[in-house]
């Protein structure tokens, strides 16, 4: 992609067969092949996530040191949000923000979904494209251009979005209420416009090709557990964004047409304003509907990997299949009905908190099963710890302990005193945020010799694991304590509170985990960009695991495989099946004379 | 200093990434191609066996650590009727999750320790089970059943309160960037009608003084409870959405424009009461050696020394609201029910109605003494009552 002018005019669009020569721009660019659109996805989400990242590192610094001037405030922020290095208050809640909006839609759900399912859908099911290869690569676009959006709406000379990646209105409606709310807040909704666009794109594209186009013998139930988590995550996208949409559409004719659809009865800067008769919690149902299922579109395809590593590298067959694929519909079915768990003590009745406490509880149950799924598959395995499967045994850790406080905040009672502090950051970071990066890391280890034909360095592998594990666990355990002594979250400092001021140490010791476990991320990103061109050669089958895509070429080629799709024969976690030489047996292999199917 | 020293570390730790990925080039000169291969081998497998059993160690150690050393900063004990029971539903949540925690965090890294791979050994063929599944979704089930039941008796104990019991008091919370104010009803303890449509000078929560119930009504800006009697709050916002969090009490409920949002508690220990409380106490020393401690750095600096701090409850803002979100504060003080009445006595008089009366004699004696040159200012205030004349909340 650092490229793009090169042979800019000798190429031609005339050739549209099969097995026709690629030009540098359809080959790269305007790729309509899902491998190459998935690497544009990854790199496009990895270089998100460094913005997205860095800017945590940012703002940890402010609050673990809230009076100190820091040369790289300025070099990063400018003197205008920085001004002789001391961070401004504006510019630590347009930087939780964006953070917050990057992190959740542009590296966790395009970077996560559109890497994996990209790359994955049509290999593993034996397909030799995505449904429709011009609307994939549309949908790269658009995400493309709201990324570049997202990024331009960061130097706006009255700064970007600031309201909080939540986005509430009236503060979001009001220029007048934050500066941020102007020119920066029409390029964020303009942006998430663009992306749900994307999304709901690459949604439709996923659910028709596993429907449609599953090789010969490929029934659902033989379908390897990444495919079903994919194809859920993007039932479940297709369901809620169009309602952030239509979000975003209202509060757009809020802010320039003069509606009144969340605002009413507002006094701001002196003066009465032309609103009457809406209501910001409306927009708080609306967000929700999508914000919640959103935690499941981000962590169900981490977790649908993981379920596929930790099976290869367990050498031993997922435990509870069928079990597992129940329960990502029961987290799909539940994910669009507890939405107002995060709205306890939003002024809406609370009979709907009683509901929402039940079924958000309830989640818990099949949450539950697949961490006890998963820790059984490890059970008497013969576990390889490729840096892949640490990952994915990380995950489980993080989830758990992630999601264990969500028994406290979905309990509509509980919530009231933890609502919006430190301890609500803590949960979702550890449970969505670490455990769906975890689920990405494991992803890229393990289909990294199918994306780029070469191996990444194990050993570097290893030492991104083990800091990363340590850090993230530093970082996000004190928080809980951060969030049980009742200080708030989104607070530029909280020296104002002296009652706050025995925090100050916890501060510290989060920003120290961050910093360290951030400056460790650069030994992922060298790992990732040298071995692209000076990794080890990767073998055709490195994992000697059991789904398709191991079976196609390692030179990517158009239609994947050379002559005929490979026909499916059996479920994709035959490992260590007894009967058989090998401790795997690929699901295109025949069933044996006799063999017996193991498995319910 | 810190910044340089922050500074430091980062490159430190590029260098030790740059020096870490050459020794890692150099020790596979030499190394068998097909050793190679990037793979996991058994000795991988080996050390990061042990590392897992290892980790599982750091989670332990660091919970307890970060138990006994951060442990006591937590809010200490409830000042509500409401709050034992609240603390005593998060204590019972805790310690299940704490077990669980320690449970399953030991049976996951202890199999990635006891069981990783050799090469020649074969995993054992375990696909299902269907009791199994059937206990760990049952037993989840059950105790989550229980909990449910456990807390949604005491939200609807919270929230459906009973208006008369108690002795109630009704007061209005009031939030704006960046401050609050509360509005006390008054003798007739029902407030009056308002709108942010009738904000005008000394009438700044807008209060509706045609209405006869608005007549007593008070606005103070440190909020004073009575102990053991029922506080009724009616929340309103002026202009984005806050929060009102009185974490001491257990207490939080959103201010949202447009609207009147509501939540009570009665208050059981006074301001006094809790100063003496043996945690607040010690909570409170180590915060004043902290604040010693920073106000000597300061001095160096030829600084103001930071004030000694003494415990007060708080009214916090926790919805993000504008740019000053983190400086939005008021003293809530709880006194005894006579302290509480004396306040109130000395306080009622100064109402919204006299003090709006009060502006508009000055007005006036101002205007007629510069005569006929100041129209501007009256002119915009004519039209500001026109649009207040349709208000359409309640």
């Amino acid at each position: 992609m650092s490229a793009m002018s090169h042979e800019h005019d000798n190429h031609s669009h005339d050739h549209h067969e099969h097995h026709h020569k690629d030009t540098f721009i359809t080959k790269y660019i305007f790729s309509i092949d899902h491998k190459m659109i998935a690497k544009q996805y990854l790199i496009t989400g990895i270089v998100m996530g460094l913005i997205g990242v860095g800017m945590s590192l940012l703002f940890r610094m402010q609050l673990a040191w809230p009076e100190e001037s820091f040369k790289i405030f300025s070099f990063f922020l400018g003197e205008k949000h920085a001004p002789d290095g001391v961070m401004t208050n504006e510019t630590y809640l347009a930087l939780v923000t964006i953070h917050g909006t990057i992190m959740v839609f542009f590296v966790l759900t395009a970077g996560l979904s559109g890497t994996f399912s990209n790359l994955l859908i049509p290999l593993q099911i034996g397909a030799r494209d995505m449904a429709s290869g011009f609307m994939n690569m549309i949908s790269y676009w658009l995400f493309f251009l709201s990324s570049v959006i997202m990024v331009i709406s960061l130097f706006v000379e009255s700064g970007p979005a600031s309201a909080g990646w939540t986005i509430y209105p009236p503060l979001s409606a009001l220029p007048q209420a934050i500066s941020g709310s102007g020119l920066g807040m029409t390029l964020w909704l303009v942006s998430m416009a663009i992306f749900i666009a994307s999304s709901l794109m690459g949604s439709l594209n996923y659910i028709v090709t596993v429907l449609n186009l599953r090789t010969k013998g490929m029934s659902m139930t033989r379908l390897p557990l990444t495919v079903w988590a994919f194809f859920i995550t993007a039932v479940i996208g297709v369901i809620s964004f169009p309602v952030l949409l239509s979000a975003a559409l209202l509060l757009i004719m809020d802010r320039s047409f003069g509606t009144s659809f969340f605002l009413s009865d507002i006094y701001l800067a002196g003066e009465v304003l032309n609103y009457q008769g809406g209501s910001p919690v409306l927009f708080e149902h609306l967000f929700w509907f999508l914000g919640h299922p959103e935690v499941y579109i981000v962590l169900l395809p981490a977790l649908g990997i993981t379920s596929e590593v930790i099976a290869t590298n367990s050498r031993k067959p997922i435990f509870g299949y069928r079990a597992m694929i129940m329960s990502i519909l029961a987290i799909a079915f539940l994910s669009t009905i507890v939405w107002g768990h995060h709205m306890f003590v939003s002024g809406m009745n609370p009979f709907l908190g009683s509901v929402f406490t039940f079924t958000t509880l309830l989640i818990a149950i099949p949450s539950a099963v697949k961490a006890f799924n998963y820790i059984t598959t490890l059970w008497k395995g013969n576990l390889q710890m490729n840096p892949g499967m640490l990952f994915s045994i990380g995950l489980v850790s993080t989830f758990i302990t992630g999601g264990l406080t969500g028994i406290i905040l979905g309990d509509s009672t509980l919530d009231i005193n933890v609502h919006d502090t430190y301890f609500v950051v803590a949960h979702f970071h550890l449970v969505m945020g670490i455990s769906a990066l975890y689920g990405m890391f494991a992803g890229i280890y393990h289909w990294y010799p199918r994306m780029f034909g070469r191996m990444l360095n194990k050993n570097l592998g290893y030492i991104h694991f083990w800091v990363t594990a340590i850090c993230a666990y530093g970082v996000f355990f004190p928080m809980h304590f951060l969030g049980m002594a009742g200080l708030p979250r989104r607070y530029y400092t909280n020296t104002n509170f002296p009652l706050f001021d025995d925090l100050a140490n916890i501060n510290v010791v989060v920003t120290l985990f961050a910093l360290i476990g951030g400056a460790f991320q650069l030994v992922f990103l060298w790992n990732f960009f040298h071995s692209m061109f000076f990794g080890k050669k990767a073998p055709q089958n490195p994992w000697r695991s059991n789904t398709l895509e191991w079976t196609a070429p390692v030179e990517h080629i158009h239609g994947n495989w050379p002559g005929e799709l490979p026909e499916v024969h059996r479920w994709p976690y035959d490992y260590s099946k007894p009967g058989h030489e090998e401790d795997f047996v690929p699901q295109n292999v025949p069933m044996l004379p006799g063999e017996e199917v193991l498995h319910h | 200093m810190t910044g340089f020293l922050v500074l430091i570390v980062l490159v430190l730790i590029s260098v030790a990434i740059w020096q870490l990925v050459k020794i890692f080039d150099l020790t596979q000169i030499g190394v068998k191609p097909e050793d190679n291969l990037q793979i996991a081998t058994d000795n991988d497998n080996k050390v990061n066996g042990y590392l897992m059993f290892a980790f599982l160690g750091f989670i332990y150690v660091f919970m307890l650590f970060s138990m006994i050393k951060w442990g006591p900063v937590v809010l200490g004990k409830p000042a509500s009727l409401h709050g034992p029971e609240y603390d005593n539903l998060m204590t019972i949540s805790m310690v299940l999750i704490f077990t669980v925690q320690i449970i399953t965090q030991a049976l996951l890294h202890y199999f990635a320790f006891k069981y990783t791979g050799k090469q020649g050994q074969k995993a054992v063929y375990f696909a299902d089970n269907n009791k199994l599944e059937l206990i760990w979704s049952s037993i989840p089930a059950i105790v989550l059943a229980v909990l449910i039941f456990y807390g949604l008796y005491n939200w609807s104990d919270i929230m459906f309160f009973d208006e008369k019991k108690d002795d109630p008091i009704v007061i209005e919370l009031y939030a704006k960037q960046f401050s609050w104010e509360a509005r006390y009803s008054g003798k007739d303890n029902v407030l009056g009608k308002a709108n942010v449509r009738f904000i005008e000078g000394p009438n700044s929560v807008g209060v509706d003084l045609s209405d006869p119930n608005a007549q007593d009504d008070f606005v103070v800006s440190e909020l004073h409870l009575p102990k053991d009697r029922r506080v009724i709050f009616k929340i309103r916002s002026q202009d984005v959405l806050h929060s009102a969090f009185m974490p001491h009490f257990r207490a939080q409920m959103n201010c949202v424009p447009g609207m009147v949002t509501q939540f009570s508690f009665i208050p059981t220990v006074t301001t006094a009461d809790m100063r003496n409380d043996e945690a607040i106490k010690k909570k409170v020393d180590n915060i004043n050696k902290i604040r010693e401690a920073k106000s000597a750095l300061l001095a160096k600096e030829g600084k103001p020394a930071l004030d000694s701090y003494t415990f007060d409850y708080l009214l916090l803002c926790n919805k993000i609201c504008g740019a000053s979100h983190y400086n939005m504060q008021m003293k809530i003080v709880v006194d005894s029910k006579e302290d509480f009445n004396k306040w109130l006595a000395e306080k009622s008089s100064a109402t919204v109605a006299v003090a709006v009366k009060n502006d508009a004699k000055e007005k006036a004696a101002s205007s007629e003494e510069k005569s006929t040159s100041v129209k501007d200012s009256s002119a915009s205030k004519v039209d500001s009552t026109v649009v207040a004349e349709t208000p359409a909340v309640k």
